[in-house]
């Protein structure tokens, strides 16, 4: 019996797996072609200075430098998002952070390039630095972008839908919270690699680690002034993204630059120290947080103040600022909601976006807040989460459509695997439990630079012999990207995986996908081959139904056949078809594309959290916490999550890992931190991803709600599962230790800080004390949509 | 933004007298490498950048683990590994050993490195962008110590696993130079200074580690952030001579990574000789210990939480001594 069903939902390893046990897969380092010339950034050693001169002659003089550019060669302006182009590849006038580039060199060897980076004379003219969100929103400074001195605030908003303060005012209980996240990088295993040639005929050619290549070249094309059919953006598989590589990088466009200027080959791979500096990673975000409860445990209103550190540039920052207010309003009812938020700009790396952009930090904040409102209201933090979740199909009061929700089966899998009832509040002193929850976007609703076009087309070529390659842009980022589009054209075509040829992240060979990022992929990118593969069947089926005279829909494809079915002698090879489908119509290709619903709301901002579907987790995490030294070890973590559908199980729960992985690394350890404007530790030595050991066994669940437009009911799982993670540790701590840590990451010392000062009788907690004295602009009212009851 | 090593001559001796002619013939600016753990990260960061390096992998009179004359020898050169998994070691310097680093690390690193290691800092172990950009330390040819810019010495940390274990268990070293050698207490080979933290000429050579075989029951506790990888916030090394032998010199409690030398906790050590050990003393001692050790802001975590993990650490691993002679259950181990 062929099944219908051999590949969705089936667990399949990845097709690259084979490959990269062997350590054969081809990294952007990994590229070599002959002849070429090693890259190297020269840095700013200041926070914030005026470059003044630069003079190249000394090292230009060196044997073996054979090119060296500076700012005033790339003098064009870009940046991730059309409202915040910021940045230039080799600083121009101006440094912003210790570690900008200020010049870039190709040498014939590295240990040239770097001698001769020393020989580069820049004169600075240093001038005050912004080094804090306080001092940023509080004093006047120099600005960093803009003339005179003045408040670095990159970008503010406020929005309120429905009456807040009224509902405040009728609440039962009010919580007020203060929260701190102090931000991280995504610490990836592989560092930034990329590698331009240009062929005489003026040809451009960048391979690069890069989960973006569509937007790699669009930036191309604005600062290098070339045409884009001259320009080929190749995405290398990709070791470790995490949002590391979302952004165009100078690095890129100074390989391109001095490949162009030299006639050779250039590569730059970074430095583990460099890549720190070149960081986009998570932003700190202080947090206010005012949530009213009725009593009997519902959420009346909530007002959120977010404050984000920025660092030097806007990088993905505003979509980022948008979305510490975007996503609360997914998992729980809020009958009236205000967001006011501010990202500012300071001396330092430029934050952008880490696995979930700008929503695991008031994640945290709504998370632990809940918890401490169960204990007011003297309502299990269970059911008080129960009692206030969103419900599927419904809408929220910021306007964001819902549709499928797994999100009360995740929590009811967790407590019950968990054995959640029995152990919270009652492990011996030392030992506690805790749960939290989350709900992540499958793609954001619109591209980054406003169009009409589809944001991600898949093409399915078929030969003769009936072999099928299927060409895509989506960048593989060790995520499984190529893995589901085999899985999903396979399924469709009743053939394998592994017979299919794959032709991805590239530029010139496959039609576009806006890229690895948003958890966008499989949702977008799987419906644009879901429909590709949907044309090729429909072909199919239609000639060999006219060659049999049965209906079409009397056909059945499965196990490399198409027969009529219930009778799988019948009909012929998939290949046989093929030919009879080539001879009757030509060649055998089909196209598909995927484009979002128009899901904005009717205000200014509403871009920003929409999605065609949302994720949702939840997660219990159980750990010991020592008294005396702070240290938690953790001890297991069962983590459910809404897929919507698992296409490939294997690779879920690989994800869902991860996640909690990263998790457990921002909870704990992991900090991008600074003293004044220099990095604390730009090493794997000092910037503590956990080990091996610090993973305990987590409990994976995976929970189907079936979306209706994901592809097979699929919707996204490469973010979500982090989210809930870090409050989950936060409440556990709570939970064995009495105190509370309002702070993240949750190291040792404030543990026994606030331990120390529950001992003495002061406060149980430990965290930040109050906000930056701003002031927001002027609220933006916008009506809850039509039909959400305000209660 | 340096990634390669600088040029430097190699040479590999293969026996202690080549060594030995090497070094005293080369100039200031001929360093020795032993497994290179600590040596060669330095040099891609150019804290260090030597005309020569003299490896001294393949001399043999470094080689080897022996039990001889009551005592037992640790050739300097002995792999971490090696040291870890030798039955002729004692099993407290072997724990202590497997705390250092990582497996990899261990596979390479020597013990001689470990008890030679350089100090360490916030300010020194950082690559030379990053010393350039933020101001070179007094360690690294400046002129200011940032951790206390007032003072005018470098507090930089000694931070070896091995050394508060050995010093412990009374082990004493093997110094040879092309004109001579002597044997001194490990401890006197430290000085608490972060620059000159060795005591030894630059062109005396660690051969070997003398462990007596004293009836005693020693132990470290190592408080780091992560199960591997991580230097000590705080080690603790303590030893006591079991009851019939015992006397007031053999206590002793040794803390690594607080000062730029091993530092012995002398005022602890002689309130246990006079009180003996009993839970109540422990606390006592422990406390004294805090009492009297001062930290700096100048590794991980900060100098007040250091601070109050000393106590935390010099408890811990008087317990499980306790433990261990006493047949107390108790409910901690030593890690
Ligand atoms: C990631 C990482 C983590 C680490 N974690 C730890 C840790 O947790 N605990 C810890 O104690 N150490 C740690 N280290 C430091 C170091 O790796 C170890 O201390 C190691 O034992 C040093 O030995 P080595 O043989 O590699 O020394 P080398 O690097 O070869 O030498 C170290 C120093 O000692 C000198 N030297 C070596 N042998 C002799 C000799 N026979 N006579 C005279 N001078 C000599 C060298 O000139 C050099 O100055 C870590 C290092 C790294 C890179």
């Amino acid at each position: 019996m062929v099944s219908p069903h051999l590949v969705v939902g089936e667990r399949h390893p990845r097709l690259d797996a084979m490959d990269q046990t062997r350590g054969a897969v081809i990294y952007a380092d990994d590229v070599a072609p002959p002849g070429v010339l090693v890259g190297r950034l020269l840095r700013s050693p200041h926070a914030h200075a005026s470059v003044v001169r630069i003079d190249t002659t000394h090292a230009q003089a060196l044997d073996g430098v054979i090119g060296i550019i500076t700012g005033e060669d790339l003098p064009t302006r870009y940046g991730i998002l059309p409202i915040s182009q910021d940045e230039y590849a080799l600083a121009l006038d101006t440094v912003r952070y210790v570690g900008e580039p200020v010049a870039a060199i190709a040498a014939t060897s590295a240990t040239v390039a770097e001698r001769a980076l020393a020989l580069i004379e820049v004169e600075y003219e240093a001038m005050a630095s912004t080094l804090s969100l306080r001092a940023a929103l509080e004093e006047e400074l120099p600005l960093l972008h803009g003339d005179g001195v003045g408040r670095n605030v990159h970008r503010s908003v406020a929005l309120e839908f429905g009456d807040v303060d009224g509902a405040l005012r009728s609440s039962h209980h009010i919580e007020e919270d203060v929260f701190f996240f102090r931000g991280n990088t995504h610490a990836a295993l592989e560092a930034h690699s990329a590698t331009a040639s240009y062929s005489p005929q003026g040809k451009l050619t960048l391979t690069s680690s890069t989960q973006v290549p569509h937007y790699v070249h669009r930036t191309l094309e604005k600062v290098l002034g070339l045409p884009s059919g001259k320009i080929r953006v190749i995405a290398a598989p990709v070791g470790g993204g995490f949002g590391g590589k979302t952004d165009p990088f100078s690095h890129e466009i100074a390989a391109a630059k001095l490949a162009m200027l030299t006639g050779r080959p250039v590569k730059f791979t970074l430095s583990r120290e460099e890549v720190f500096y070149t960081h986009r990673g998570r932003h700190p975000v202080l947090m206010w947080l005012k949530t009213g409860f009725s009593a009997d445990g519902n959420i009346t209103a909530v007002h959120f103040r977010s404050f984000l550190d920025g660092g030097a540039y806007g990088s993905y920052g505003v979509a980022t600022l948008y979305y510490t207010g975007a996503l609360q309003a997914t998992t729980y009812r809020i009958p009236n909601y205000r967001f006011e938020g501010v990202r500012a700009f300071t001396n330092k790396p430029p934050c952008g976006p880490k696995r979930g952009n700008g929503t695991p930090q008031p994640r945290f904040a709504i998370e632990c807040q809940l918890d401490k409102a169960s204990e007011a209201l003297g309502i299990d933090p269970v059911a008080l989460r129960l009692r206030n979740l969103v419900e599927p199909y419904s809408s929220t009061v910021n306007h964001l459509r819902i549709t499928s929700s797994g999100l009360k089966e995740c929590i009811e899998r967790v407590v019950a695997a968990s054995d959640f009832d029995a152990r919270h509040g009652r492990l011996a002193d030392g030992r506690g439990i805790g749960i939290a929850v989350g709900s992540y976007m499958s793609g954001a609703g619109l591209p980054i630079y406003w169009n009409d076009m589809p944001q991600s087309e898949v093409e399915i070529r078929v030969d003769r012999g009936g072999g099928v390659t299927v060409l895509s842009m989506a960048a593989d980022i060790g995520q499984g990207s190529t893995s589901m589009l085999a899985t999903v054209v396979a399924h469709r075509l009743g053939l394998r995986m592994e017979d299919l040829n794959l032709v991805t992240g590239d530029t010139d060979l496959t039609p576009i996908d806006l890229g690895s990022y948003s958890s966008r992929v499989t949702f977008m990118a799987g419906n644009a081959a879901l429909d590709a593969a949907t044309a090729v069947r429909q072909q199919i089926l239609s000639v060999v139904g006219r060659k049999l005279e049965v209906d079409v829909a009397d056909l059945e494809l499965a196990g490399a056949r198409v027969f009529v079915r219930g009778d799988e002698e019948s009909g012929m090879s998939w290949s046989e078809a093929v030919q009879l489908t080539i001879a009757s119509d030509g060649p055998l290709l089909a196209t598909g594309s995927y484009r979002a619903p128009e899901l904005a709301g009717p205000y200014r901002g509403s871009g920003v959290g929409i999605s065609p579907a949302y994720s949702y987790s939840a997660c219990v995490v159980l750990l010991a916490c020592d008294r005396d030294t702070g240290m938690v070890e953790i001890e297991r973590v069962w983590l459910a999550h809404d897929v919507g559908k698992a296409l490939n199980p294997l690779l879920v729960e690989g994800q869902i890992e991860g996640g909690v992985y990263m998790g457990l690394g921002e909870a704990l350890f992991e900090e991008q931190s600074f003293r004044g404007a220099h990095h604390r530790g730009p090493s794997l030595l000092d910037y503590k991803i956990p080990t091996a050991l610090e993973m305990p066994p987590v409990e994976t669940i995976i929970v189907e709600s079936d979306d209706p437009e994901g592809p097979y009911g699929a919707k996204e799982v490469g973010q979500g599962p982090l989210l809930p993670v870090i409050p989950a540790v936060a409440n556990a701590i709570h939970d064995a230790i009495g105190v509370r840590i309002d702070e993240v990451p949750i190291t040792p010392d404030k543990v026994v800080a606030a331990l120390r000062s529950a001992e003495r009788g002061r406060s149980t907690r430990f965290g930040p004390s109050g906000v930056p004295a701003f002031e927001f602009p002027e609220i933006t009212r916008v009506e809850p949509p039509v039909g959400f009851g305000v209660t | 933004m340096t990634t390669h090593l600088p040029t430097f001559d190699y040479r590999r001796p293969t026996s202690l007298g080549e060594a030995v002619r090497l070094i005293s013939s080369g100039g200031s600016s001929t360093v020795v490498m032993a497994g290179g753990t600590d040596l060669v990260p330095k040099m891609k960061r150019r804290q260090l950048t030597p005309s020569t390096v003299i490896s001294l992998s393949r001399v043999t009179e470094m080689q080897g683990i022996r039990y001889q004359d009551g005592a037992t020898t640790i050739g300097s050169g002995t792999l971490l590994r090696e040291v870890v998994a030798s039955r002729l070691v004692p099993e407290p310097l072997r724990l202590a050993a497997a705390t250092v680093a990582s497996p990899h690390v261990r596979n390479t690193a020597t013990i001689g490195g470990n008890l030679c290691l350089d100090t360490r800092c916030n300010y020194i172990d950082m690559p030379e962008g990053w010393r350039i950009a933020n101001g070179h330390c007094l360690k690294d040819g400046g002129d200011t110590c940032w951790v206390a810019p007032r003072q005018e010495r470098c507090w930089a940390v000694h931070a070896s696993d091995v050394s508060p274990i050995a010093i412990a268990m009374h082990t004493n070293v093997r110094l040879v130079s092309e004109t001579g050698e002597r044997i001194i207490p490990l401890e006197d080979l430290y000085a608490n200074d972060g620059i000159n933290n060795l005591t030894k000429r630059r062109d005396e050579l660690l051969v070997e580690l003398k462990i007596p075989s004293i009836e005693m029951r020693a132990s470290y506790y190592k408080l780091r952030r992560r199960g591997a990888i991580d230097f000590a916030l705080v080690g603790a090394a303590a030893s006591f001579a079991l009851e019939e032998a015992g006397s007031a010199e053999d206590v002793r409690i040794v803390l690594t990574g607080i000062a730029s030398a091993p530092v012995r906790v002398f005022e602890a050590e002689q309130f246990l000789v006079a009180e003996g050990l009993s839970p109540g003393s422990i606390v006592e001692a422990a406390g004294i210990a805090g009492s009297c050790v001062r930290t700096q802001d100048n590794t991980d975590l900060g100098s007040r939480y250091r601070k109050w993990m000393i106590p935390v650490a010099v408890q811990r691993v008087l317990e499980g001594l306790a433990m261990n002679t006493n047949e107390r259950s108790a409910d901690r181990g030593t890690d």
